[in-house]
């Protein structure tokens, strides 16, 4: 009887939540096999520097990763050298000087990356009012992370006959409601990667989701690491205490 | 009788304040029924997680900046630039969760084995304030990082104040600090929730306290009669509760380095902005049930009253609850409505988790229902009508290999 009645509980708690999860988000995202998601998952360096290439050339126009600063990219696999020779590429704003001046300079490896607009205000102006968000938390803070960001980039098509689109939006079918205020941003052969991968609108999808996850989510490695090792360790503390346990419990029992 | 000790120097302290004593009969040699199942073990592990909470918000504390402006940077901060910030972080995140795991184990054990009844109504009592408290301070907790469901949860819980009649807006103002939720309500929910936790502290003192007095219940819900039925805290129960600890952090660990996000909502890595509300408000798991009831009552008033009284009716359970055998095991039909109980509990869980229309909103009114009329009505009624199975004369009897063959279960 309790069994039956649990079970029911349980069936109906896994059974209701799961689809209501999806029904809400509208079309189900197409999951793809990350390199970081298993329980030993590590990030794939080479698509991480692709990822970045594609955020810089295209994403960078209109979003900020305020979070991020470019000596973070050594986890990229680039040097210090590289990373440098990165950062030296912008101008940022510093001061005020012994004179009370703000000055440019270029970008150094602790600056954070520079944001495409100055402030909220400027980002709404040039975007029709709606300011791109902030990308640095992007697979973090979207339900299906790294596959919705794919998702999002290869959904764009043209409208179904009979759907009403409002003026300025653009149809995406994985976005929720359809329309999207952001242009299709990835075109085929839009960067070109400097490994030689063919740069197809689904293989930068890939590698711009990739990063952003690596943006979100920094430490996702030594997490892994550490945990694969806490685990064991507690494995074996729980035998060791299973077996103290049944030795001083044998004058009771 | 007091601690003997050879060491000069703890003979020294106990002849000024005899600490050792009272610890000695605190986990040393205080008796315990020698039958407390694994269903026992969950108290320790509360008492485990709120220690794990204090320390790693204490750390958190450091490099948290409780302003509006910066608060979710920072928070980022400690995830990306403090040395394992990410650890200690993910670990006061998932640990709550946790500690909300441990604390429903235990009170449903307690409701299975009739660990309310008489004389442990007090030490009950003491366990409900301290479950309102964790929900006070875990609600306080999750507003701090400043995300969009930080900001819209704290609005909405706090605009519940606002039902009450006459002064309902002048709390919320209060509340709030001023017109709408923003920096002054930062600061002040940021300031309890460092307070509460070790007001907690000091209720579970008064728990254990109010625990030792007639010691813990046990699964056959009968009283210790002589020494062949107890057993020394230590080593038996010390040992049993490393047991537990050690599993119970395994499967923590899983949770915190393979999936650290699973009880968090993906819309509270957006930084907190008045202006855009989230489409769907939900509060975090372990608040559900009671969202639940609060939502199915169509007036705003009585749906707050609703779900205050579905944790401040506990407090009078011990009388609802008319039979004098405190186990379910020898309870045949209060035991079938225990776990009716339980699934109810769950499937208000889940109307919490649904935006409430359709059919939602019936499901979640008739689980309300079932919910009081649990205490209301089925407790009293067992109570007077179920023949309860006969009890065993003894604690060590019932656990001899003859006896608990002839008992059942």
């Amino acid at each position: 009887m309790r069994k039956t009645i649990l079970s029911l509980g349980l069936a109906a708690v896994i059974g209701l939540v799961a689809p209501a999860a999806q029904a809400s988000e509208g079309l189900a995202l197409p999951k793809l096999s990350w390199s970081f998601s298993a329980p030993f998952g590590t990030y794939d360096r080479a698509a991480l520097q692709r990822g970045f290439q594609v955020y810089k050339e295209v994403c960078a126009a209109c979003h900020s990763m305020s979070l991020l600063a470019y000596r973070d990219l050594q986890d990229l696999g680039y040097n210090e050298a590289e990373v440098k020779a990165i950062a030296a590429q912008y101008e940022v704003t510093d001061g005020p000087n012994d004179q009370g001046e703000m000055f440019q300079r270029p970008a150094v490896p602790s600056d954070r990356f520079k944001a495409p607009f100055p402030n909220v205000q400027a980002a709404k102006a040039a975007n029709n009012g709606a300011a791109p968000p902030d990308l640095s938390l992007m697979a973090k803070a979207r339900v299906g992370g790294p596959d919705y960001i794919h998702a999002l980039m290869i959904g764009y098509e043209n409208a179904p006959a009979g759907f009403a689109m409002q003026p300025g939006l653009n149809y995406n079918k994985y976005f929720p409601g359809n329309q999207i205020a952001m242009p299709a941003p990835i075109n085929p052969d839009g960067v070109t990667f400097a490994d030689g991968t063919k740069a197809t609108v689904d293989q930068q999808a890939k590698d711009v989701a990739n990063f952003l996850m690596w943006a979100a989510e920094p430490k996702l490695e030594q997490r892994h690491r550490m945990g694969a090792q806490v685990i064991l360790f507690l494995l074996l503390l729980s035998v060791v205490l299973y077996i103290a346990k049944r030795k001083i419990w044998s004058d009771v029992h | 009788m007091a601690f003997q000790s050879d060491n000069k120097v703890i003979k020294w302290i106990e002849y000024r304040l005899p600490i050792f004593t009272l610890l000695d009969h605190a986990v040393g040699t205080y008796p315990a029924p020698k039958n407390l199942s694994y269903w026992w073990n969950f108290g320790s592990l509360a008492g485990l997680m709120l220690v794990v909470q204090i320390v790693t918000g204490i750390v958190l504390v450091m490099h948290y900046t409780p302003h509006t402006s910066l608060a979710f940077t920072s928070v980022e901060h400690i995830m990306r630039d403090v040395n394992y910030g990410w650890l200690i972080r993910y670990i006061h995140m998932n640990g709550a969760s946790f500690f909300f795991i441990a604390v429903y184990f235990h009170i449903f054990r307690g409701l299975y084995y009739g660990s309310y009844k008489a004389p442990r109504e007090l030490l009950w009592f003491l366990g409900i304030i301290i479950y309102l408290l964790m929900m006070a301070t875990a609600f306080m907790g999750y507003v701090l990082p400043w995300g969009q469901m930080s900001f819209w949860g704290a609005t909405v819980i706090t605009n519940l104040f606002s039902a009450i009649p006459v002064v309902g807006e002048s709390i919320v103002t209060l509340l709030w600090g001023g017109f709408s939720v923003g920096n002054p309500t930062l600061n002040r929910l940021f300031s309890l929730h460092y307070l509460l936790p070790f007001i907690i502290v000091g209720l579970v003192i008064l728990h254990i306290w109010a625990l030792h007095q007639h010691g813990s219940n046990n699964p056959l819900g009968i009283d210790k009669k002589d020494s062949r039925d107890t057993i020394p805290f230590h080593p038996y129960y010390t040992i049993k509760d490393l047991f537990g600890i050690a599993v119970f952090l395994l499967v923590f660990s899983i949770f915190l380095f393979y999936s650290p996000n699973f009880f968090g909502e993906p819309d509270n890595y957006i930084e907190a902005n008045p202006l855009v509300t989230p489409a769907h408000i939900v509060p975090e798991w372990y608040l559900l049930p009671f969202y639940a009831i609060l939502r199915s009552v169509p007036s705003k008033l009585g749906g707050v009253i609703l779900m205050f009284a579905a944790i401040l009716i506990l407090f009078v359970l011990p009388w609802l609850d008319t039979s004098r055998v405190r186990s379910a095991k020898f309870r045949p039909v209060y035991k079938q409505f225990f776990w009716i109980f339980l699934a109810n509990c769950l499937l208000l869980g889940v109307v919490g988790a649904k935006p409430p229309e359709g059919i939602w909103v019936l499901i979640g009114r008739l689980a309300t229902v079932y919910y009081f009329a649990h205490f209301l009505v089925i407790c009293p009624l067992v109570g007077w009508f179920e023949r309860p199975r006969p009890l065993p004369t003894s604690i060590n009897e019932a656990v001899l290999p003859k006896a608990a063959a002839a008992a059942g279960e």
